[in-house]
């Protein structure tokens, strides 16, 4: 019978703070620029304009469709030989992620506006509201209610898949979390330590999703 | 006619697909003028009063509401967004689903327009908005939302919105053809003093007896071409028209208004 032994992590905590900041830090800004990625092809795919509308498509798919393992891999590798850009690991796996995720919000948003009422921006048209205007005042403020559930979702999924990160020697949790593995000998230990840590910090995250729902579901 | 007309629509035509709905419609309304469209579902009314305000873009023909005039077809070209919506702001229309937003309250709904759209001062909007939230009988409703108001009030206010722009020539789509029968007449009564006050006004209406009390001009359409039009009461007393006699059997044409329950 294996001997657990937990109290050896103890010396390795400060490496695993770093980790989880590197972490969390990671999430934020994949998140926010996946949010802004999202946008751009949600609108896209909504364009008037057909070129438009294939360039958006072309892009969600292509990011939706492959494996987020071999896009962060072929940014970091491929990238660099096919247009001449060199990368630091963190910005490629950074773009990566943000695009991988972008690919997913813009179907959120694209669904959460398209769900609205048509008779909703006609009525703002009728007033003599532009396209635009009717979109930033009426449309939006009620799609975005709707989408935040999911846009929620698929968040604490990013915040899962920064791990993958680990593979371009990006410092996160998983990362130092092998280093500390290799020194101590001890990856059971280890590596379940780093699954409570992620369970911790999304656990309490899925139950108010899970409560903005529902509130989503009464408001209705 | 024409050189005192307020709406003026020439030779429109508009298909969906291979579906011809309007085929070379001529409509002429006064200044001040009332007229009522009516005629079976597929008739294409509701497609002609969305033309004037152009949420519908006629494929041929011609628009003018006071003095602005579009033409369509034959090369000319689409509209700007600008200019549409520049043209839009002076036409209030009523729609049947009412289209009220629901994530405002009732004032900020008829507020909407004047500050978004005519960029006044939140305070003069905020004026104006329970001004015409008074005249339509409402003016305690204003802090409410509108999924806690009953169909004819929500209509009331999608009226207040909509005048709220003081648009030259109000528009009504079914204003009434979505409500509990007991509702209608509130809202009947509003378009009633509207029509008292002279606004210019195109009502697509299944409310014969209305459409016989209000409108001075009526227009019976079916299948894309305007039937039988005429003043009001002599068009409902007397179709000349075999189709226009056929859809008035289906009415009651006289009688009292649907009485309004509650009191403006």
């Amino acid at each position: 019978m294996y001997q657990w032994d937990f109290g050896i992590l103890w010396s390795y905590r400060w490496l695993f703070l770093n980790g989880l900041g590197v972490t969390v830090g990671f999430t934020v800004v994949i998140v926010l620029l996946g949010l802004v990625f999202g946008l751009f092809g949600a609108f896209g795919t909504l364009s008037r304009f057909k070129a438009v509308r294939l360039v958006a498509l072309t892009f969600i798919e292509a990011f939706r469709c492959t494996p987020i393992l071999v896009q962060l891999i072929w940014f970091y590798y491929a990238l660099p030989i096919l247009a001449g850009v060199e990368m630091t690991p963190i910005t490629a796996s950074a773009l990566a992620l943000s695009l991988y995720g972008g690919s997913f919000y813009s179907e959120i948003i694209r669904g959460g506006i398209i769900s609205i009422d048509k008779g909703q921006s006609e009525a703002g048209a009728a007033l003599g509201m532009t396209p635009g205007q009717g979109m930033r005042r009426i449309v939006l403020p009620q799609a975005i209610k709707r989408m935040i559930p999911a846009l929620m979702n698929q968040s604490i999924i990013q915040f899962k898949n920064t791990s993958l990160v680990s593979v371009l020697a990006v410092p996160d949790l998983v990362y130092q979390s092998q280093v500390a593995a290799h020194d101590s000998y001890r990856p059971l230990e280890t590596y379940t330590a780093v699954a409570v840590a992620y369970a911790a910090i999304l656990i309490p995250l899925t139950i108010i999703v899970r409560r903005g729902e529902k509130r989503l579901a009464v408001s209705e | 006619m024409s050189d005192t007309s307020k709406i003026e629509i020439r030779g429109l035509r508009k298909s969906f697909g291979s579906n011809e709905v309007l085929k070379n419609i001529n409509l002429d309304v006064a200044k001040g003028g009332v007229v009522a469209l009516i005629g079976p579902s597929g008739s294409g009314k509701s497609t002609l009063l969305r033309c004037i305000n152009l949420l519908v873009v006629p494929d041929g023909g011609s628009v003018r509401v006071g003095d602005t005039r579009f033409g369509f077809g034959d090369g000319s070209k689409l509209p700007e967004v600008k200019t549409l919506a520049r043209f839009r702001a002076t036409t209030g229309m009523v729609f049947q689903h009412f289209n009220l937003f629901p994530h405002m309250t009732t004032l900020q709904n008829v507020m909407e327009g004047p500050v978004t759209v005519r960029r006044m001062a939140k305070a003069d909007a905020e004026k104006l908005a329970r001004t015409q939230l008074a005249k339509v009988g409402l003016a305690e409703k204003a802090d409410q939302y509108p999924a806690t108001l009953s169909g004819g009030q929500k209509q009331r206010v999608a009226i207040a919105r909509a005048l709220a722009m003081e648009p030259d020539v109000m528009l009504f789509d079914e204003a009434t053809s979505a409500l509990d029968p007991e509702l209608v007449g509130e809202v009947l009564t509003v378009i009633q003093q509207l029509a008292s006050e002279g606004m210019t006004m195109v009502i697509v209406t299944h409310e014969i007896a209305f459409a016989r009390e209000v409108a001075d001009r009526l227009i019976f359409m079916r299948d894309g071409v305007v039937v039988e039009e005429g003043p009001a009461r002599q068009v409902i007393d007397n179709p000349k028209e075999a189709a226009t006699r056929a859809f008035l059997s289906h009415f009651h044409r006289t009688g009292a208004l649907p009485p309004a329950n509650t009191t403006p």
